[in-house]
């Protein structure tokens, strides 16, 4: 067993864990954080994205020892501690970006890195942006419409849906 | 899903890297990005007692532009070269090729030197660094040696690399200034492998191809430099007639495996396509 180390959502955090345990499963069994869920479990559907050290990251194909030391945020680290929904949340639920939900942590938090890098994505940045995230629900139409509508928040202009 | 155990070592330099793999057991495995090692190691395809994590090894990551030759440490991610304007002022193809492997996540992860390393015919870097005519610094406990890329692949999963040796920098002489260049990849959707793609680096003459390189990805056991299709519009301004003669010559090479991608016959017909769309595309671009 080895010691790991690392801050989760601003809390600092540490488990032992066998070398071979995934980093997805260090935060759903260690640390009962289960909003980063299991899809496919060949890195391929995104549904547990999370951001490590300013990176999105399927974190299905990462070892819990090779994140030792560094700064994970999921989906439970979004909203604010009194509650307040993060604009990617509340754009999400304002433009209709999920119906099952299974993708949405997902979503959300690769979208949380796609607008730090690019705050004004065009829709075809915003597509291949969340391309390493499945949704078998929505079609996608409404979570780029949720990505826009967070873009536009951030940047402090109002949202036009463009025509359909 | 579950991958085997094992130890894991996470050495801080490559040469410390090299020591561990020297000593350790000979199923010991070196690990990049992970993302071709662990799914196989999930699926118990791979399981080494050993894994010896490079990512602690900052010698084995950057990029440097310098004097006529580019060289990427093995360790650079794919997102780093998309990410790097040097490289794209070099060489654009590299940027170009890299979008197109697998998505944003595996690419944040994803390295150039495993990608070239592993010798998994569906990898892109392979047939571009063929096209390039880059060499391969390899590290091993007693030193270093260089193989080119053109002589580095043998088979699938069967390369110049011997046990004990990491893959630890890429050095690809600058195409020249004015060169044209063009990857073309057909895939069934983002994160596929290549149904068939075509690498092409050429520079121009008097309105003429002058010198030209063409590579080839998934469509045999290995990545393959179609030099016969290259010599076939070397001195023509890209005519049908050479067009026509390079897209033959190219599928007179390609053996690729009949899989859910398609036929055999299906598949060496898109190398012939996707090496039209690059050498058509490389000839406008070039000066």
């Amino acid at each position: 067993m080895t010691k790991v180390s690392m801050v989760v959502n601003g809390n600092a955090v540490s488990a032992d864990v066998e070398s071979r345990t995934l980093l997805i499963h260090y935060l759903r069994e260690h640390l009962n954080i289960t909003g980063p869920h299991i899809g496919c479990e060949t890195s391929h559907c995104g549904a547990c994205t999370v951001d490590l050290d300013g990176k999105s990251v399927k974190s299905c194909t990462v070892f819990a020892v090779q994140a030792q030391g560094s700064d994970v945020l999921t989906i439970e680290g979004m909203a604010a501690p009194d509650g307040k929904l993060h604009v990617l949340q509340e754009a999400f639920r304002e433009m209709h970006g999920l119906q099952c939900g299974y993708c949405t942590p997902g979503m959300i938090t690769r979208a949380y890195r796609l607008l730090k890098e690019n705050p004004s994505p065009t829709e075809a940045e915003i597509r291949m942006g969340i391309s390493g995230n499945l949704c078998r629900c929505t079609g996608y139409q409404n979570i780029v419409k949720a990505i826009q509508y967070a873009a536009s928040k951030i940047n402090g202009v109002e949202y036009k849906e463009a025509a359909e | 899903m579950i991958p085997g155990s094992f130890e894991y070592h996470r050495p801080s330099n490559v040469g410390e890297a090299a020591a561990l793999l020297a000593s350790l057991d000979s199923d010991a495995r070196v690990l990049a990005g992970g993302h071709s090692l662990i799914p196989m190691m999930r699926l118990r395809m791979a399981q080494p007692s050993h894994l010896i994590d490079l990512g602690g090894c900052a010698d084995l990551k950057g990029i440097q532009v310098e004097g006529g030759e580019i060289v990427i440490g093995a360790m650079t991610t794919q997102h780093d070269v998309i990410a790097s304007d040097a490289l794209f002022a070099a060489a654009p193809i590299l940027r170009e090729t890299a979008m197109l492997i697998a998505d944003p996540q595996v690419r944040y992860l994803g390295t150039i030197g495993g990608n070239a390393a592993n010798g998994d015919p569906g990898n892109d870097m392979p047939a571009l660094m063929m096209t390039l005519d880059a060499t391969y610094v390899l590290r091993s406990g007693t030193g270093e040696r260089r193989v080119k890329a053109r002589e580095f692949y043998h088979g699938a999963y069967d390369t110049a690399a011997a046990p004990g040796e990491i893959l630890a920098a890429i050095r690809v002489p600058a195409p020249p200034a004015g060169h044209g260049s063009a990857y073309e990849k057909l895939k069934r959707k983002v994160g596929d492998y290549a149904t068939a793609a075509a690498a092409v680096v050429l520079t121009k003459a008097n309105g003429r191809v002058a010198t030209c390189a063409i590579g080839l990805t998934n469509v045999s056991d290995k990545p393959l430099l179609a030099e016969a299709a290259a010599a076939a519009v070397i001195g023509s301004a890209l005519d049908k007639a050479a067009l026509d003669t390079a897209v033959a010559a190219v599928e007179a090479i390609c053996e690729p495996a009949e899989d859910q991608r398609g036929s055999a016959e299906y598949r060496t017909k898109m190398a012939g396509v996707m090496t039209r769309r690059a050498l058509t595309r490389a000839f406008v671009l070039a000066k």
